[in-house]
């Protein structure tokens, strides 16, 4: 259950600010997407979670503690791009993060440890849909499938907080689709609070729990410099979706509910409710 | 047909990468029959049969003063000074390449220097090192290292360096330490470059080998060369130029191999 404060947040490089008074609070197990436009900075922000980056003012509390200066396992992180290792099969990348907990000198584990730890991955793997890929590299996965890789390999470490950057920017609209659904899923079942930073407005309304968007209020080229981009929208989504339980937008819906082409369809069907 | 379209088939591709090899051998054929028509006496461009007697002279024929094969003992001592030279200065470029490619305080203090001591002409280091190290193997091999380290080490720092941020901070919310960024992310990752980079250096090393041996050996390939010099024997030296060459393509080879199979996934393309 891990709640982020973030208070009075402000990211300068040199003189130019990126972001000013950024003030914030997210609730436990919330999904949360940033949205804005390009250069608004909301990828510095996800940085600054990360540890990646230092912000230049406030403070960043995670359940109350200030964040530790570095990336850790409690924060996971999928990218657009780069989120695996090309020099691994998909099934040593998912154990990847394990076998550093537990040999922190050799980084592999041997024997009944490691076959352990395979079942594990395995099983991991096959939720995310990527049964029978365990012994495929990276470059021999398509993007969907390499995200969904990416995305069972950062569950591995069990992370309190999963940082998403563009995740899911590079793929088709159909394999979106179905991605989406894995991702709602895994949120549902894995205890942890998300932020998604998306380009896709469509993807943030269907995901997230709350929808933030950055932007610059003073924009003109002369102020660019001196002004960074800040809150301009924190809309909650309505009905609200809770973690772990299912809402009417979260029912037995197939993983095409978010394309509103077919959503005419579905909607004369009835829907097991549960929860608010 | 654009000729930039039309690819040679399997055969046609054979023929065409044999071609050039039989035009010099044809040309020198040639030209060793002309001038042996000329002078039978000619050392310039001795005939095959001259040559396949001196490679039975050399390498099958134990030397009257100390009953070796010189070929081979040839072969032997420069190879193992080849290959030790190249295991000290790729251990080296390792440890230094990683260092400087993983932590930014060694890149602050290493880099400028490595870069620096690349820029030496290892050459003109080679008196010292005889005058240092003595005549003996010890300074052969140093001229190898010193030659060839300091351009693995940056390369593979090159390397490393070039690996995505993104990586690095991906290993490190799976709970990675330094360390294990370095033994499991980044060095696996560097490893096909590194033996593409000893593969390119093979030329180099050959050179500082050749020319340590030339100037003070007991025995080895460039000793040989330089010592049958003195009596224009072109039948030994060609047949030595051409051992030493499929020896650089045979190791060529032999790390192209081992590159594809311990690293299977660098062929891989999506």
């Amino acid at each position: 259950m891990t709640a982020l404060t973030i208070q009075n947040l402000w990211k300068e490089y040199g003189d130019q600010i990126v972001l000013e008074s950024v003030s914030l609070t997210i609730a436990p197990r919330a999904f949360v997407a940033l949205v804005g436009p390009s250069g608004c900075g909301k990828t510095t922000f996800l940085r600054m979670l990360l540890g990646q980056e230092r912000q230049t003012r406030g403070t960043i509390l995670m359940d109350g503690l200030p964040l530790p200066p570095e990336p850790g396992p409690d924060r996971g992180v999928v990218y657009q791009r780069y989120s695996v290792f090309p020099h691994l099969t998909a099934l040593q990348n998912v154990m990847l993060g394990p076998e550093f907990q537990a040999a922190r000198l050799a980084g592999r584990l041997w024997g009944a440890k490691r076959r352990a730890l395979v079942d594990k991955a395995a099983a991991l793997l096959a939720e995310v849909g990527l049964a029978g890929a365990e012994g495929k590299f990276p470059a021999q996965l398509s993007g969907g499938m390499q995200q969904r890789l990416a995305l069972a390999q950062t569950l591995m470490m069990r992370p309190k907080l999963l940082l998403l950057d563009e995740p899911f920017g590079a793929l088709d609209p159909g394999i979106r689709t179905e991605i989406h659904a894995l991702m709602r899923r895994l949120w549902h079942e894995h205890t942890m609070t998300v932020v998604m930073v998306t380009h896709d407005m469509r993807e943030a309304f269907a995901l997230a729990t709350r929808v933030i968007a950055f932007d610059r209020p003073r924009n003109r080229p002369e102020e660019r410099e001196r002004y960074g981009a800040t809150i301009t929208n924190d809309i909650a989504i309505w009905p609200p979706r809770v973690a772990g339980r299912q809402t009417i937008y979260d029912a037995d819906i197939p993983a095409s509910q978010d394309d509103l082409t077919r959503f005419a369809i579905h909607s004369g069907t009835p829907r097991s409710v549960a929860g608010a | 047909m654009r000729l930039i379209n039309i690819h040679p088939g399997k055969g046609e591709r054979f023929l065409l990468a044999a071609l050039p090899f039989v035009l010099l051998a044809l040309a020198y054929l040639i030209g060793s029959a002309l001038r042996l028509a000329d002078n039978p006496g000619d050392k310039l461009l001795p005939s095959l049969a001259s040559m396949g007697r001196m490679i039975e002279v050399m390498g099958f024929t134990p030397d009257k003063r100390t009953g070796d094969y010189l070929l081979w003992t040839d072969t032997a001592a420069s190879l193992f000074r080849l290959w030790t030279g190249l295991a000290i200065a790729t251990a080296i470029a390792l440890v230094l390449g990683l260092l400087n490619g993983v932590l930014p305080v060694a890149r602050a203090m290493l880099a400028p220097f490595v870069a620096f001591l690349s820029m030496v002409p290892p050459l003109a280091l080679l008196p010292v090192l005889f005058i240092v190290l003595g005549l003996g193997e010890v300074s052969k091999i140093a001229l190898i290292v010193i030659g060839v380290a300091p351009i693995l080490t940056r390369d593979l720092a090159l390397t490393a360096a070039d690996l995505p941020r993104e990586q690095i901070v991906k290993a490190e919310t799976l709970s990675a330490s330094s360390w294990l960024i370095a033994w499991r992310v980044v060095l696996p990752q560097v490893m096909p470059r590194l033996i593409d980079s000893l593969r390119l250096q093979l030329g180099p090393a050959f050179l500082f080998l050749i020319a340590a041996e030339a100037i003070s050996a007991e025995g080895g390939l460039g000793y040989r060369i330089f010592l049958v010099r003195r009596y224009l024997s072109m039948d030994i030296i060609f047949p030595y130029v051409i051992w030493i060459t499929l020896l650089a393509v045979a190791m060529d080879l032999g790390l192209r191999l081992i590159r594809r199979r311990l690293y299977p996934w660098a062929g891989v393309q999506a």
